[in-house]
């Protein structure tokens, strides 16, 4: 029941949190009670950049403002929020660089599409090379 | 005085690296002998030279002559004299001399001691090497002039910024550019085989030495970076696919296909045009690393677009030495034989598909470490960071690892499957244990999990090879190869175990409290301020007990340097054979308690293990490659000179 009790804190987060003592982003620096519910904000934080840093994470990083997302994501995720879906409003409010994990669209297929050449071209290759190699040793 | 001195016998080097160039290009065509007698003797003038340059430039730091434009904007009388000293190449201008002059030690070095090619191979060799060092120096002359002179030297240096006052940053750039730059003197090889036709395992064999000790120095700095970045940056993470981390990473990959590759041109005369082609590559990605972290771009696009010039000078060297090489491989690959044929099963087999393997991680490293800045520059601005580049790179790296784990079994050549065919089990069930075995006691994501398994699995293939062997007979080499790939495997066992199991624990704690951590049970015992020479920290004091019983202490320090200001997290690290606890104070709270970041990272520390292992591995390899070498050229001298004395004793008995 305590997670019941955390979420219905949660929704109430805000006005709680200026209670109690902490600064106003509590989440920045302590973990969700719930290691399953940690373990996926955790998992979505390291794929999050840090718009104040040079190539970090927001959970790599001591800015202040890798600290209030931080908070965002763990609040969100406490109350219940899908992790793609945090994913997605945070590209909404900062763009596509907020994501490390770079989505297909008419910018950056390439990244997907030239991996996928690479595979065939070293099929192809391995292939041109060792069949051609059997077919001589046949002979 | 001492600045102009530096600056004329750079430009005298420059003008020598010019002579080299013509005598190496034109002592190689026919009657040419003349000007082909001048191509060594400059080779080793320029390298002196060059050498006094950069010590002019060492001197000048070491005494901050603050008259010197970049003394005063790099440097401070009250720094320690190793900072002075290390501030030399602590930036831009300083650093480009630290490349150009370890390029001319090693031309001058091949210009000295290298008599195994052919003359013209040498010659142009030489010339190629020349006509690269005369790039690096327009670059330096005309952009970067480390000797300027300020008009009115201001009273004290400007550089005592304390956190590039680490031993740690004063020797990872010169490492790394030594790798570079040694990449730089395989390329001129390529050249010169290339120009003369003469790729041959000759040709392997003098260029082998320089990759491997490229490849070490490479391998050295980026498991020095790796941990350099896990205990300065203070959250853990040891690996972040950086824009600057991937600049080192791209030439390693290049380099560790290359010399896979050579060693089959050396034994077998085999893959002629695809080593050429990775010794291209390679120093291609060298340029590629340079640029990156010399031209400003990662910053933004934008202000390198604004103030281009370094950035757009290096970008025209890189195009014109790359597609320089890229044109001469084109026009020479149809007369460059494809060498000795072997089939898939056989030792040069493994070696393709490593190399394959390798160069196509290298290209997305490459694709993905580019593709933001050229979106970028479109006003798209993206991110490609460890979602993208773990899973694609995995594609090509978990299949390559397999076969790690098998080739070395195989013999040359051709082998058959049934000679191998009880270690192949062996192998895959080792592997497939280990992943049922982890599977079903721990949840945890899949690419650890295959980590897990295939580390199991290249360890023991890493040592078959010693199966049956004599020990104290096995050459260096071999015993090089074998702790490399022992490397790999501890490597990627730390990488993921510690993905895999590392526990976090982020607490606001009192003092008195207890914290569980894993095995760990810390105690927050005190905090307290404490003072250094230039900065104030808060002091958190750590009482550790692991497994129930006291483990010592650890003492993470929140400091704050003042001039200029600056806050750092000095993390404190207590290793066990294990793993290590990563403990970092944060700040207070406003109800007075402490922030604390703690991590139990099971045996994270074999992943750098692992890296210096795999460097073990390529030293080794470089002994016994070259003790191998000269046991050879003594050998060939003996039997010659012996053949000398009966001639002579015969010529003595006839007369």
């Amino acid at each position: 029941m305590r997670v019941l009790l955390a979420l219905i804190a949660l929704a109430l987060a805000a006005p709680l949190a200026a209670q109690d003592s902490l600064p106003p982003a509590p989440y920045a620096y302590q973990q969700l009670e719930d290691p399953e519910l940690e373990a996926q904000a955790t998992e979505l934080m390291h794929t999050l950049r840090c718009l104040k840093c040079q190539s970090q994470s927001i959970a790599d990083s001591d800015a202040p403002m890798a600290g209030d997302m931080r908070h965002q994501v763990r609040t969100r995720i406490a109350a219940g929020e899908d992790p793609e879906d945090i994913r997605a409003w945070l590209i909404q409010r900062y763009g596509d660089y907020v994501s490390y994990q770079p989505r297909v669209t008419a910018a950056t297929w390439p990244l997907f599409a030239i991996p996928l050449a690479l595979l065939v071209i070293v099929f192809f290759i391995l292939r041109g090379r060792f069949a051609r190699r059997s077919k001589g040793a046949g002979e | 005085m001492i600045a102009e001195f530096g600056l004329v016998a750079l430009w005298l080097a420059a003008a020598l690296a010019g002579l080299q160039l013509v005598a190496g290009f034109f002592g190689m065509r026919e009657g040419g002998e003349q000007v082909a007698a001048l191509a060594r003797p400059a080779a080793l003038v320029q390298a002196l030279l060059c050498g006094l340059s950069f010590l002019a430039l060492i001197y000048l730091f070491a005494t901050t002559d603050l008259s010197v434009k970049l003394v005063a904007a790099n440097s401070h009388s009250a720094k320690p004299m190793i900072f002075k000293l290390a501030g030399t190449w602590g930036n831009h201008e300083g650093s480009m001399l630290l490349w150009i002059t370890v390029m001319a030690l090693a031309g001058g070095l091949i210009a000295a001691l290298e008599r195994r090619l052919p003359e013209r191979t040498m010659l142009a060799t030489l010339g190629a090497q020349g006509f690269l060092a005369l790039g690096f120096y327009a670059f330096i002359l005309f952009t970067s002039n480390p000797f300027e002179r300020l008009p009115l030297p201001p009273v004290e240096g400007n550089g005592l910024n304390p956190l590039l006052q680490d031993i740690g940053q004063a020797f990872h750039p010169p490492n790394l550019y030594v790798g570079y730059v040694g990449l730089s003197v395989a390329f001129s090889f390529v050249v010169g085989a290339l120009l003369t036709r003469q790729v041959t395992p000759e040709f392997a064999r003098v260029m082998r030495p320089w990759v491997l000790g490229a490849w070490v120095f490479l391998t050295i700095g980026i498991t020095a970076g790796s941990y350099w970045a896990y205990y300065e940056l203070g959250w853990g993470g040891w690996w972040f696919w950086d824009p600057v981390e991937n600049a080192a990473l791209m030439p390693w990959l290049a380099a560790t296909a290359l010399l896979h590759s050579v060693s089959v041109l050396a034994a077998r005369d085999a893959l002629r045009a695809w080593t050429v082609m990775l010794g291209v590559v390679a120093f291609s990605m060298s340029m590629v690393g340079t640029f990156l972290v010399r031209s400003g771009i990662l910053t933004s696009v934008h202000a390198f677009a604004v103030d281009p010039e370094r950035g757009s000078f290096i970008l025209m060297l890189l195009a014109l030495y790359i597609g320089g090489a890229l044109v001469l491989f084109a026009t020479r690959a149809g007369t460059v034989a494809e060498g000795e044929r072997f089939s898939i099963l056989s030792r040069e087999g493994a070696l393709v598909v490593n190399n394959v393997a390798l160069s196509a991680i290298l290209g997305i490293v490459l694709l993905g470490t580019l593709y933001p800045l050229l979106t970028e520059a479109f006003d798209v601005r993206v991110s490609v960071g460890p979602p993208y580049f773990n899973p694609v790179a995995a594609i090509f790296f978990l299949p390559m690892l397999v076969v790690l784990a098998i080739g070395p079994l195989l013999r040359w050549r051709g082998d058959s499957f049934a000679r191998i065919r009880i270690p192949v089990i062996i192998l895959a069930a080792i592997a497939v244990v280990t992943l049922l075995a982890v599977w079903l006691l721990a949840d945890i994501d899949l690419l650890p999990l295959l980590g897990l398994a295939l580390a199991a699995m290249v360890a023991v293939g890493s040592v078959l090879p010693l199966r049956g062997r004599s020990l104290r007979r096995l050459p260096i080499a071999v015993w090089g190869m074998v702790i490399a790939h022992l490397g790999v495997a501890v490597a990627l066992f730390g990488m993921a175990a510690d993905t895999a199991f590392q526990q976090e624990r982020l607490v606001a704690a009192s003092v008195g409290d207890v914290i569980e951590d894993g095995p760990w049970q810390v105690e927050l015992r005190s905090v307290k301020p404490v003072a250094g020479p230039n900065w104030t920290a808060i002091e958190a004091d750590l009482g550790l007990t692991y497994k129930g019983a006291p483990a010592g202490e650890a003492k993470p320090q929140a400091r704050s340097f003042w001039s200029p200001p600056t806050e750092t997290s000095e993390v404190a690290l207590v290793t066990r054979w294990n793993g290590q606890l990563y403990a970092a104070l944060g700040n207070q709270a406003e109800d007075g308690r402490w922030q604390l970041r703690l991590w139990w990272k099971p045996f994270v520390t074999w992943i750098w293990y692992g890296g210096l292992l795999i460097a073990l591995g390529g030293v080794l390899s470089i002994i016994g490659r070259v003790s191998g070498d000269l046991r050879r050229r003594v050998a060939a001298r003996k039997i010659a000179d012996r053949k000398a004395d009966e001639e002579a004793l015969a010529a003595g008995a006839g007369a």
